[in-house]
């Protein structure tokens, strides 16, 4: 008799809970719009904040609200970002695919303070305690990974030269490791191009050459050279004006510091470790 | 009903039998939910509050299955209840206060498989506690949760940047912290007030 009672009990306890909770859903339904979801599908949902909304739930409820493009989501491919169009029955334009560049490529090869650096192993915190950093140089790479805990896609490791190298095909342009970079050393560049100059140092020439084997010296021999007038020398190292460059290569064979690459003819800017 | 009786249960809850440190309830949000402060103090709320429902909530069951001689079926109405009290919930708040919805976020439908919650209805009836003593014990019993929870969150966020051996890195280092804290909480078992 006492089982029959125990399964008659939970048995009517269980029903007027589910009914409870049916009813509740009906009483406190709240109404979403269907495009959210079909929004929030499109995106990564790495929740990177590149988008600078608070993850992907975030930034699909303000392209939905129209407070962002349907581009917002910087890492989302032109597919994804033509599907997100859809959605909200808007044309996009076809968008230039950029990726995360280290404009340095010092590490080992610059000089250092130090003989060896024991801190914590976050270039923010050897930025408090070193005084500016490890290096001589004030403005290359430490290599000691904060961006590479910054970034959600796996990305950008420290290669064999101790400096941060972006895996271009996975990069999404989140731009996270810049935002991270104490040294601002991250800059943004065309997946298509060929040519950089992994150096971004604004010391004058020869105390740049006697900081780093791999430096910029500001010698102007790119900027002289280059048929299509790419090429500036501002703050004693060569910017490239990618709007202009042919990748004809020229400003690589005639960089005296074999600084300047082709970084799809060799590759790789270096081996990744 | 006396304030003493109330503050005494308060004090055991938080301190000398922390859910966490001392009973060992509640270990797998304790250990998921606690790599960053933020969201160890939402989780640390969300248990506060469902916890002080639960509380409320399953002492009429309790009663009931008293009355009707099914004592033994407590833990199986009590997981009843508590998974249908953390769906109502949910839909409420969502309906009612989206602010504190959203705030509580993806931890209010964990909860429901958290064993503190469980532990705080079944210890409610170990102890005989009556309906205002239960609300009580499941408050602070929530309460010392959140203590436990922030103090190893902001530990764990010190340990990221430590430099353990390899074979300590990440869970078990942490878990030795977490033992280590359970350790300095027994010191808390002194604490018996004569009144």
């Amino acid at each position: 008799m006492n089982i029959f009672y125990a399964v008659l009990t939970l048995g009517i306890l269980g029903g007027v809970f589910g009914l409870v909770l049916s009813l509740a859903s009906k009483v406190f339904e709240v109404k979403t719009d269907p495009k959210l979801d079909l929004i929030l599908d499109c995106l990564p949902g790495a929740n990177c904040g590149g988008c600078g909304y608070p993850g992907c739930a975030g930034c699909a409820a303000a392209i939905l609200a129209k407070e962002a493009p349907v581009n917002a989501c910087p890492s989302c491919s032109g597919l994804q970002t033509s599907r997100i169009a859809a959605v909200m029955g808007v044309e996009v334009k076809a968008q230039e695919r950029r990726v995360a560049f280290v404009r340095c490529n010092g590490g080992t090869r610059a000089s250092r303070k130090f003989e060896r650096y024991v801190g914590l192993t976050d270039c923010v915190a050897a930025m408090k305690v070193s005084g500016n950093g490890t290096l001589d140089c004030a403005y290359g790479c430490l290599g000691l990974g904060t961006c590479v805990q910054a970034c959600k896609f796996d990305a950008i490791h420290i290669n064999a030269h101790g400096v941060a190298q972006v895996d271009q095909d996975k990069c999404t342009h989140c731009m996270q490791c810049a935002k991270a970079c104490p040294r601002h050393v991250i800059i943004d560049v065309p997946y298509a191009s060929d040519i950089m100059v992994p150096c971004g140092n604004k010391d004058k020439g020869p105390s740049a050459k006697s900081l780093c084997t791999v430096s910029c010296i500001g010698c102007r021999l790119c900027e002289k050279n280059c048929p299509a007038g790419a090429i500036t020398v501002t703050d004693n190292h060569a910017s490239i004006d990618y709007t202009k460059c042919t990748s004809c290569g020229v400003c690589v064979e005639k960089c005296p510091r074999k600084l300047i690459t082709d970084i799809h003819a060799t590759g790789k800017v270096e081996p990744v470790a | 009903m006396e304030w003493t009786t109330l503050f005494d249960i308060a004090l055991g809850a938080i301190l000398i039998n922390n859910f966490i440190l001392a009973q060992f309830l509640g270990i797998c949000p304790f250990m998921g939910v606690s790599k960053k402060m933020d969201t160890a103090v939402g989780m640390g709320f969300a248990v506060i509050f469902v916890m002080g429902l639960a509380s409320a909530l399953c002492y009429p069951v309790n009663l009931l299955l008293n009355n009707l001689g099914l004592k033994y079926m407590q833990t199986v109405a009590f997981i009843l209840v508590i998974a249908a009290l953390v769906q109502f919930v949910e839909m409420f708040l969502k309906k009612a206060i989206p602010t504190l919805y959203q705030a509580l976020g993806v931890y209010l439908p964990l909860i429901t498989t958290n064993c503190a919650v469980l532990g705080v209805v079944l210890l409610n009836v170990q102890n005989g506690y009556n309906f205002i003593e239960s609300v009580v014990y499941g408050i602070t019993g929530g309460a010392g949760f959140l203590l436990a929870i922030v103090l190893f969150a902001s530990i764990r966020e010190r340990l990221e940047f430590a430099d353990p051996p390899k074979a300590f890195k990440g869970f078990p280092i942490a878990l030795v912290t977490a033992g280590l804290m359970a350790l300095c909480f027994m010191g808390f078992q002194g604490l018996k007030i004569p009144w």
